[in-house]
């Protein structure tokens, strides 16, 4: 009797926990759900906003308000992603495969180190050390390279804060979950591709061209993939580097730059009010879309690969 | 005659072949350290910006780490002086809130993950905290922001809507890393537990959890290391404030980050004290941020070296 009501008190708390948990997973379901309703709600408004009385869009409509500022974030991060792949790659290559395999470990932490660092901290250092660091080269290659449509413009900033700085700084930034990501996919390389490689006579360079690159290509793309989601995203850093105008430029030296999403954001929302934060928040649900699509896709092309390769 | 020539014709383009491989043997072993020399360079260009930043914040911040900065806060203060005490207060317990949200979350997450969930619904739920990992802090801060200003009109601000905020930037990071923990538990624990007629829960919370505790607050402080550098989402949630504000449900509070942010952006006439504060700011942070990434690693070592001497 005792001992059957005590499995009995055991079997409903199996079920109690067991639904606590299911609970607990749903919540995540829930929450980014509700992410993009909230996001909706307060910004939709926005989006259909009347140009005339919303002082945020100085006269224009939402669209030719949000434009600039979604050029600048594509921008940005392209240029971002462009500088930060090969030195990721090249990093993950250096640890896995040239570095001895006693410090190997320890290489890889220090890049991590990098991760940890707060986005507001790479903003002062970019705003007190490097902008002023690259400023000179900056002025030479606008006197030198000017006929490159990149390099061109009116005048070389004089502060170094361009989009490029900005670029750098987020390269910097999203170094760590390349090199984090491409490392993991260069260790997975099958030990025996390899090594028929080095048996054939190829140096060490055509192996890994043969052998590790190859193998590694959908792994690269979507670190590459997941780099550009938080390039696209980071917010303090832009805001701090980037003196920004809000041309729509490819320029990219001059005090004339695009602005991005989230810099936007960050600068404008401190003192914004009335429909002007409704008209962020809508900024803020593309910024949303666009960077959940990025790395769904990158997410879904790493879980594709895990089922093909086996190596998991 | 003819063979002499033949002799010849082979014998000079046998000469060829040997000395095109050996030149294509010499380019290809140039081209080998050449790459060997990139991707060197590759870390080397990586290391530099780390290298400059320690060294500028160090050198910097050392100016203005004193007492006084860490025991004053920032009202009433113009020019020369203050500290941040207001914003390491504000930083510890919004993170700490966070905290207290994000860990039951995350880690009974990870437990449905592993011992719980099959089918359509865990799998859906892997792979929306895979992306979850990769939402923009300020569309979490503009999430909170939204949340709040429905209930309590567009002028909120409030510690606890940061919390908010951070908790959903911090749940994925324990998912994942609580996850991973508990998959390292060996199957035959379970097993064991379950032959001796222990129910499935008391498996779990007796057996499981405590195998992979150390995993676990590891995982759990990488996050909050993760997440207590994080400005965006305290901007347009905490708010920036000059004064003490102890309580998290009301009024703007002040963060470390933002103290930073706010000091740089601000400046007074003259900007010195401002920024040498934003700096000094920013090494308390660093040294936060490394101090939790030290302690995590430091338990997990300490734990797992125990494990394989019993």
């Amino acid at each position: 009797m005792n001992k059957d009501q005590k499995q009995q008190d055991f079997r409903r708390s199996d079920r109690i926990f067991a639904r606590l948990a299911k609970v607990a997973g749903s919540l995540i379901l829930v929450a980014l759900a509700a992410v993009a309703l909230f996001l909706i709600f307060e910004g939709v408004p926005g989006m259909l906003a009347d140009p005339d009385t919303t002082s945020i869009f100085r006269g224009k409509s939402f669209w030719e308000y949000a434009w600039p500022l979604v050029f600048g974030t594509m921008w940005a991060a392209f240029l971002a992603l462009l500088f930060a792949v090969p030195v990721s790659l090249g990093i993950a290559l250096f640890i896995t495969h040239y570095a001895p395999r006693k410090i190997a470990n320890g290489l890889g932490y220090v890049i991590d180190l990098l991760a940890a660092v707060p986005s507001v901290v790479f903003g002062l250092w970019g705003i007190l050390v490097l902008a002023p660091a690259v400023q000179p080269f900056y002025a030479w290659l606008f006197d030198n390279l000017h006929w490159i449509p990149f390099f061109a413009g009116e005048r070389v900033s004089g502060t170094g804060r361009t989009i490029l700085t900005a670029a750098l700084v987020l390269a910097v930034m999203i170094l760590p979950i390349i090199t984090a990501i491409t490392r993991e996919i260069f260790l997975q390389t099958p030990r025996l591709h390899e090594e028929a490689a080095v048996a054939l006579g190829a140096t060490r360079w055509e192996m890994i061209r043969m052998a590790v690159l190859p193998f590694g290509r959908s792994g690269i793309i979507s670190a590459a993939m997941l780099g550009l989601g938080r390039a696209l995203g980071e917010t303090m850093a832009v805001a701090m580097v980037l003196s920004a105008t809000g041309a729509v430029t490819i320029n990219l030296l001059t005090s004339n730059n695009p602005s991005t999403i989230a810099a936007n954001i960050a600068l404008q929302f401190p003192e914004a009010y009335g429909m002007n934060v409704n008209v962020l928040i809508a900024t803020g649900l593309i910024l949303f879309i666009v960077t959940f699509l990025v790395n769904a896709a990158a997410r879904w092309i790493v879980n594709r690969r895990a089922e093909f390769s086996g190596a998991n | 005659m003819t063979d002499t020539a033949v002799k010849d014709t082979a014998k000079s383009e046998l000469l060829d072949i040997r000395k095109r491989t050996q030149s294509s043997a010499v380019w290809r072993k140039v081209k080998d350290r050449m790459v060997t020399i990139l991707v060197s360079l590759a870390f080397v260009v990586a290391i530099i910006p780390l290298i400059s930043l320690t060294i500028t914040v160090v050198a910097n911040g050392m100016e203005r780490f004193d007492a006084e900065f860490f025991t004053s806060s920032m009202r009433n203060v113009v020019g020369e002086g203050g500290g941040a005490l207001h914003a390491i207060i504000g930083t510890l317990q919004i993170t700490l809130a966070a905290t207290v949200i994000s860990v039951p979350i995350g880690v009974m997450t990870a437990i449905y993950l592993v011992e719980y969930g099959r089918g359509r619904l865990a799998k859906a739920i892997t792979f929306l905290v895979d992306v979850m990992t990769g939402i923009p802090s300020i569309v979490a801060g503009l999430f909170a922001f939204a949340l709040f200003a429905m209930i309590f009109g567009p002028s909120v601000r409030m510690g606890f809507m940061g919390a908010v905020a951070l908790s959903l930037l911090m749940i994925p990071v324990v998912v994942r890393s609580s996850e991973e923990m508990l998959r390292l538990v060996p199957n035959e624990l379970r097993e064991a537990s379950f032959a001796l007629g222990v129910p499935k829960w008391l498996t779990v919370l007796r057996v499981v959890l405590p195998t992979s505790l150390a995993g676990i607050v590891t995982g759990v402080m990488l996050a909050i290391a993760r997440v207590i550098g994080e400005t965006a989402p305290l901007l347009v949630t905490a708010g920036f404030a000059d004064s003490m504000n102890y309580n998290l449900f009301s009024e703007r509070m002040n963060t470390l980050p933002l103290f930073v942010y706010r000091s740089y952006v601000s400046q007074g006439t003259p900007p010195e004290p401002d920024i040498s504060r934003a700096w000094a700011g920013a090494l308390t942070l660093i040294i936060i941020v490394m101090l939790l990434n030290l302690i995590a690693r430091l338990v997990a070592r300490f734990f797992s070296t125990n494990k394989s001497s019993r």
